[in-house]
């Protein structure tokens, strides 16, 4: 057996965690330290920044720097850590809610500034936190408790949205393809920009529940049969997408990175140039 | 001592944070601070430093907070409606103890209000704006120069206190020019910010209070490994929902400001040796009520002046030391009655305190004060 070299990136007194029996959210935790064991970050000089809800709980279990901030704002705080001090290496971890709803502005704009971060977002499709609201990625005529009758509202497509807005990578998987996922995030640590990963966990509890899926392990294999890899995807007729989803990585676009750009901004105003 | 030169209120705000190590700055453009990150945005990158201008004040917030915890001075700047915008991230900064500075430069409200005119109408919001209990420390100055002295002590009280410090700023000051002459760097006085005062292995604990109550939490990247949070949080810096924990860190929280209240009131007396009348001022106003107790002076009334510079924790041993000897207190103010308030409750009922209140966009001029004190003095107030 592979010995799990990752638990040290664990606090593990702060364990167990809070997320219930079958979530998802452990899995992609554990991909995040994987893929920064993968990527041998150093880990003094690596800091985990959170929003709220369940995903952004993570970051207290996680043997780095760590910051839970405000709703939505991991995105901001996390761009103020890195143009501090360039030399480390920052990762976001948020979820559908706090990054497309209430975060939404930090995170078209984090993208636009193509700052070098890596932002992993959980989707659960829920607000799992408060017991089950309807999040703008809640796929349409699904239930939660604020769209009791099902969701009228169009959800998001995160990806197309962090590519739209400017992110240097963009990628999807989910908690089934552990691999996958772990190697989705690995990339994105290396790429030197906006790194967006979205990973599909699932929320037994306050989604799966309200929507005839109760089971994790049904909710993992509904992940399974409708998860499409990308190249795949590209050559599937249009009339067989209807439920499924593609997961890989989706775009990659190596321009110049916020950071570097601002140190061109110093440079020419140390130089009392105009 | 540099050369003499004339500059914005705006300006000296931006050139005080610098010179007290501000080197991070971000924000967004709000009228009437914009020249405060117009400034920073020229002089940031010289010295080193980094501006950035965000997507939205909320942003403008979060960043700057970040910034903090990784080792930079900071401030922020921005008016009545980014204020608003601000509060939950200004409690976050109360709560996790992370030190920033945030300037208001006041203009009327409420909501958009009057963008380009002055008002005092946020005295209040700078106590209580963010939700729950917390201490608050705010500064207001009143000339160009001393602009400059409150960025630099807002960032030391900030630094020190590892709290959120509000440069409560007014249009009259912010657009203000005046010619001033400021201090050599080497005259000023900064507060460097602490380090943890044991490693890891020697049980370093985060938030463990120091023996004035406040904590070092190691900046990022030192290698400590913390963990930062708004939830209550025990002295690991972790999550605690005990009600003791609770009671003891709200508490902590207040204390460490009231610890060094005296140190940190700020004020100015004029003509209170045998005053019977005073008027208590602030901000740009008490540029004009300076002017009207002179007047009142010129005409036999026995007025006096109590200026202050620290509005927040009130200055109520000052008022009430005060209150004992005088016949009544007139406090001018650009809003509806806001710092009245506090005097009145600190001067206990020792003597009459009566507002003189103007929210119609213009300043007071002087002969509107002086006929107050005409009028406190006659009773008809």
């Amino acid at each position: 057996m592979k010995e799990r070299t990752y638990e040290k990136y664990f606090r593990q007194n702060r364990l167990p965690h809070i997320w219930c029996p079958g979530c998802g959210n452990g899995i992609a935790m554990k991909a995040i330290v994987q893929a920064v064991e993968m990527r041998g970050l150093p880990r003094d000089k690596t800091i985990i920044v959170s929003g709220i809800g369940c995903s952004s709980r993570a970051s207290g279990y996680m043997d780095f720097d760590t910051l839970h901030t405000a709703h939505g704002r991991a995105i901001p705080f996390a761009t103020g850590i890195k143009l501090a001090n360039p030399e480390l290496n920052v990762i976001v971890i948020t979820g559908d809610g706090d990054c497309t709803a209430i975060g939404g502005n930090h995170f078209i704009h984090g993208a636009r500034r193509n700052i070098d971060l890596t932002v992993v977002l959980f989707n659960n499709t829920i607000y799992g936190m408060t017991g089950g609201q309807a999040s703008p990625m809640t796929p349409l005529h699904k239930k939660a408790t604020t769209a009791p009758y099902g969701s009228v509202d169009r959800p998001f497509d995160a990806c197309n949205l962090a590519q739209a807005a400017g992110a240097s990578y963009v990628a999807r998987s989910t908690a089934f393809h552990v691999q996958h996922m772990t190697d989705m995030i690995a990339e994105g640590i290396s790429c030197r920009g906006f790194a967006f990963i979205e990973t599909v966990v699932q929320c037994p509890t306050a989604y799966g529940r309200k929507n005839k899926m109760p089971d994790p392990a049904e909710m993992m294999k509904w992940m399974r049969d409708n998860a499409v890899m990308k190249t795949a995807w590209d050559r599937m007729p249009e009339e067989k997408k209807a439920d499924k989803f593609p997961i890989g990585v989706f775009h990659r676009h190596q321009a110049v990175e916020y950071t570097e750009a601002y140190s061109e901004v110093i440079t020419l105003a140390q130089e009392g140039g105009k | 001592m540099t050369d003499m030169k004339l500059m914005q209120g705006n300006e000296a705000c931006a050139a005080g944070a610098v010179a007290a190590g501000v080197r991070f700055f971000g924000g967004y453009p709000i009228t009437p601070s914009t020249e405060i990150a117009e400034t920073m945005a020229k002089i940031l990158p010289s010295v080193g430093g980094c501006f950035v201008q965000m997507e939205d004040e909320i942003g403008g917030m979060g960043v700057v907070l970040g910034a903090s915890l990784a080792g930079k001075k900071v401030l922020t700047a921005t008016s009545g409606p980014g204020f608003s915008l601000k509060q939950e991230l200004i409690g976050y900064a109360a709560c996790a103890e992370i030190p920033v500075v945030i300037v208001n430069v006041q203009r009327v409200g409420p909501s958009t209000g009057q963008p380009t005119s002055p008002a005092q109408g946020d005295v209040m919001q700078a106590r209580w704006g963010t939700h729950g209990d917390h201490p608050m420390i705010a500064l207001s100055p009143w000339t160009v120069r001393e602009t400059f002295d409150a960025a630099v002590m807002a960032v030391n009280y900030a630094e020190r206190f590892r709290t959120p410090v509000i440069l409560l700023m007014d249009e009259i000051v912010g657009h203000l020019r005046e010619n001033v002459q400021l201090p050599a760097a080497e005259n000023i006085d900064i507060y460097p910010r602490r380090c943890p005062s044991k490693t890891r292995l020697q049980g370093y604990e985060p938030y463990a209070p120091e023996a004035d109550l406040v904590p070092n939490p190691a900046d990022f990247g030192t290698g400590y490994r913390i963990h930062v949070t708004g939830l209550v949080h025990d002295y690991t810096g972790f999550p605690s929902g005990s009600p003791a924990v609770t009671e003891e860190f709200i508490d902590r929280l207040h204390k460490k400001i009231l610890l060094a209240q005296d140190e940190i009131t700020h004020y100015d007396e004029f003509f209170m040796d045998d005053a019977e009348y005073a008027v208590v001022s602030y901000g740009g106003v008490a540029r004009t009520a300076y002017e009207a107790v002179r007047q009142a002076r010129a005409k036999g009334i026995k007025a006096g002046m109590i200026r202050l510079m620290t509005i927040w924790p009130f200055a109520d041993k000052v008022i009430r030391r005060n209150a004992e000897s005088l016949k009544g207190i007139l406090v001018p103010e650009l809003n509806y009655g806001q710092l009245k308030y506090e005097v009145e409750r600190a001067a206990g009922g020792k003597c009459p305190v009566k507002l003189l209140a103007k929210y119609n966009t213009e300043i007071f001029v002087p002969g509107e004060i002086l006929e107050g004190i005409e009028a406190l003095k006659g009773g008809r107030l």
